[in-house]
């Protein structure tokens, strides 16, 4: 007969949750992390000026599976004035970037435009790099009601 | 199967702006997700996109997992002179695509 006491001992053990199968409770922190890194792997150690950008993208997104976002940098793109390079940053991905772009004066205007996937409620982040080696953005704080890379493949 | 689509005009004045919208068919599996039975599906990317004109490299990114399925990249370029623009693709699983298109300036 089993007593009460037993019962709850093996009640117990059965119920613990295995460890793999918990959050890391420091997510949000290494996220954040991870999302300045690659912050600082583009900028070096150099000042970021807001404005000459401006980041598109609607500010309440459905589904973040595919959300449209443009990017435009006021630059007279001529061989001696131009935009390098045009990178996009997400805080709450699972990994920070969203896209690097290379440009040059060929280009003739500084404008993109491409579909991202966006996991959280959070804040992008766009960053244009000068042929003078300048730094200027813009950031878009956005709302997500549908989030991306949560639901389970179908294989 | 690779399949990829591009649009710009076919004709354009010297000197003018045009716009470049391509698109690639391709699941862009970001190595986040996981089966209903647990076990992980790795990534497969498509991790760099170039354009040249006349062989000359006039655009190029890095794509990472935070991009939609079925890559969309618009851009522009100024239309100097007639020929053909190439366009590539490349990822996971030596996944490569090629378009080129014919472009003619007056």
């Amino acid at each position: 007969m089993t007593t009460r006491r037993e019962f709850l001992v093996l009640a117990c053990g059965a119920f613990a949750t295995p460890v793999e199968a918990q959050l890391d409770p420091n997510r949000a922190a290494l996220r954040q992390a991870a999302f300045q890194e690659a912050l600082r792997k583009v900028t070096g150690d150099a000042p970021v000026n807001r404005g000459r950008v401006k980041l598109d993208l609607p500010p309440l997104i459905d589904n973040g599976n595919a959300v449209p976002l443009s990017v435009a940098v006021e630059s007279p793109m001529t061989p001696a004035d131009h935009v390098k390079a045009i990178y996009v940053f997400t805080e709450k991905n699972p990994q920070p970037n969203i896209i690097g772009v290379h440009l040059g004066p060929r280009a003739g205007r500084a404008h993109i435009a491409t579909r991202a996937r966006i996991a959280d409620t959070g804040t992008v982040i766009a960053i244009a790099q000068m042929s003078d080696g300048s730094f200027w953005s813009d950031s878009v704080p956005v709302v997500v009601t549908l989030s991306a890379c949560l639901e389970e493949g179908l294989i | 199967m690779v399949r990829v689509v591009v649009n710009l005009p076919a004709a354009a004045k010297r000197g003018e702006i045009i716009e470049i919208k391509t698109l690639a068919a391709h699941p862009m599996e970001t190595g986040f997700r996981s089966t209903q039975l647990g076990e992980p599906i790795p990534r497969d990317i498509i991790s760099l996109f170039v354009c040249t004109y006349n062989g000359e490299e006039i655009f190029r990114a890095e794509l990472h997992p935070a991009i939609a399925a079925n890559p969309l990249i618009a851009f522009t370029t100024v239309a100097s002179e007639s020929g053909r623009i190439e366009f590539k693709w490349t990822g996971d699983n030596g996944y490569v695509a090629t378009q080129s298109a014919a472009i003619t300036v007056v």
